[in-house]
């Protein structure tokens, strides 16, 4: 079992940024992410990964829209980071958005959903 | 006489400047060994050889490409490449240039070329529907609104496309025989949510998969006045479907021995159905969600990947058996595979290792790797000839 790594001093946003753009290198256009978290600046990077190439599948590598709506901030406006958090992990009956409950821990999807609303990822 | 002398002077410069290139016959190519790799992360697009199995060139300004697909001019010298950006871009792998480009909607999902070569269609998502333009110059020729996303667009004989909507739950053939007043003809309610679709190698037949129920929905295009069958209906045993983290594709058509193979949605299964009684004749437990379920072109085996997060893995399927013989783990991201025109090989991506694996189809050996980056679509000319690609 991987060990869970808790920072007591957390990493600023752009240091993770820095170190999560040697992974995602798509992502380096973005500004810091206003983020708070626990999560280790690795899975950190790997989150980003998934948003952009797997959530991509559907919802665009730009998160501007496909088979799954567009998730850029002004369509997000009306939802809040935890409504954001929830559809991730439960997602939407009744459409193609799966649940990633078994593939996500709730932190992990608190913290998709606040790059989300942060609008960072969208190019 | 005036102007062949200006010609005649054209041609010597041209001579004159490209020299090496003029001269030499052996510099002449046919496309048949080649073909195209999307790079959906950087908009770019590898021109590759087959029996080399080497990158030519890399072609840079193609948009978004994530979802991005391609067709080929009957000639096999054009790639008409479709991005998610709603970018239609017109390549020609001899020089390996843009010839044409435009945004031709906010966002699109795939393309077909008509039976004649003329025209190429375009199903858009943002604003839902098809549009059409001439091959040669991408000049519009053609607009079909459907207020829904239109998806699973193929060619079909008669100068027709046929395609799917969506929210609408609906399947339109547009004839375009004349190809500024396109005559639709439109099935309603043939079931929920069709997220794509496909023909058969002969044209006859186009069926689409049902993402909001189990089952396809096929309309036989030699009898429309029989208007849409339910094939494979209730295949879920009306069990909870699993988590789907990746739609499956129904680009091509995989029939081998008088059999159809075909993802199952929110089942971890290939189903195969008899394409005579159009019944399932069997189910393949497979390793995960299906994404592309593909027949090698001598119908031995079927070569499937799978969706997030088991997409480290391809397995294939003995034809006659229904039995998997053979699992390979090629690596993270395995996005798709495309066979060398006879099938001795496959070219498989895999975006997160950045690499195209070339593996022997019949001893399953890998025969080379070649560095790209974030690969997707895979599309070798040989697609050029075939209904429905």
């Amino acid at each position: 079992m991987e060990p869970k790594i808790k920072t007591k001093t957390l990493m600023t946003p752009k240091s993770a940024l820095r170190r999560v753009a040697l992974l995602v290198p798509a992502v380096l256009a973005a500004s810091a992410f206003a983020v708070q978290t626990d999560l280790t600046a690795k899975r950190q990077g790997e989150l980003l990964y998934i948003l952009e190439q797997d959530c991509g599948s559907c919802h665009g590598l730009t998160l501007k829209g496909g088979l799954g709506p567009a998730l850029v901030p002004e369509r997000l406006r009306d939802f809040s980071t935890e409504d954001l958090t929830r559809v991730i992990l439960d997602g939407v009956p009744g459409t193609p958005m799966p649940p990633w409950r078994p593939l996500l821990s709730e932190n992990e999807a608190l913290f998709m959903a606040q790059v989300l609303k942060s609008g960072d990822m969208v190019k | 006489m005036m102007m062949w002398a200006r010609l005649g002077a054209v041609v010597t410069m041209v001579g004159m400047t490209f020299g090496s290139w003029t001269a030499h016959a052996d510099d002449l190519r046919g496309t048949g060994d080649m073909g195209i790799v999307i790079e959906r992360s950087t908009g770019s697009v590898l021109v590759v050889e087959n029996t080399t199995m080497t990158q030519l060139a890399r072609i840079e300004g193609l948009g978004d490409l994530s979802h991005a697909s391609a067709v080929y001019s009957r000639d096999a010298r054009y790639a008409y490449v479709f991005g998610r950006d709603g970018g239609l871009t017109k390549l020609d792998l001899l020089t390996a240039k843009i010839v044409a480009r435009k945004i031709q909607s906010g966002n699109s999902i795939g393309g077909a070329i008509s039976q004649d070569g003329r025209l190429v269609a375009v199903s858009n998502y943002e604003p839902g529907g098809v549009k059409v333009f001439d091959a040669a110059t991408l000049e519009l020729v053609a607009d079909i609104p459907t207020g829904s996303k239109a998806v699973g667009l193929v060619d079909a004989p008669g100068n027709r496309f046929v395609f799917s909507l969506y929210e609408a739950g609906e399947i339109w053939i547009a004839d375009m025989t004349d190809p500024a007043q396109p005559q639709i003809t439109k099935f309603e309610d043939v079931g929920l949510q069709p997220y794509d679709a496909l023909i058969t190698p002969d044209g006859r037949r186009y069926i689409a998969g049902l993402f909001g129920e189990d089952g396809m929905a096929m309309v036989d295009l030699w009898n429309l006045d029989k208007g849409v069958t339910r094939i494979l209906d209730g295949y879920g045993r009306g069990e909870e479907p699993l988590p789907v983290y990746k739609m499956p594709h129904l680009e091509g058509w995989t029939v081998a021995g008088g059999r159809a193979f075909v993802p199952a949605v929110g089942r971890h299964e290939v189903l195969v159905v008899d394409m005579e009684t159009w019944q399932e004749v069997g189910r393949i437990p497979a390793h995960g969600q299906p994404v592309f379920v593909m027949a090698q072109p001598d119908g031995r085996q079927v070569w499937v990947n799978y969706a997030f997060p088991l997409n480290d893995t391809v397995q294939v399927i003995d034809t006659q058996s229904l039995k998997i013989v053979k699992t390979l783990t090629p690596g993270k991201g395995v996005l798709h595979m495309e066979f060398t025109p006879r099938g001795e090989a496959v070219w498989i991506s895999v975006r997160d290792l950045d690499l195209l694996r070339v593996i022997d189809t019949r001893t399953f050996a890998e025969l080379k790797q070649l560095p790209t980056t974030k690969p997707s679509g895979i599309f070798f000319t040989w697609r050029a000839a075939r209904i429905g690609l």
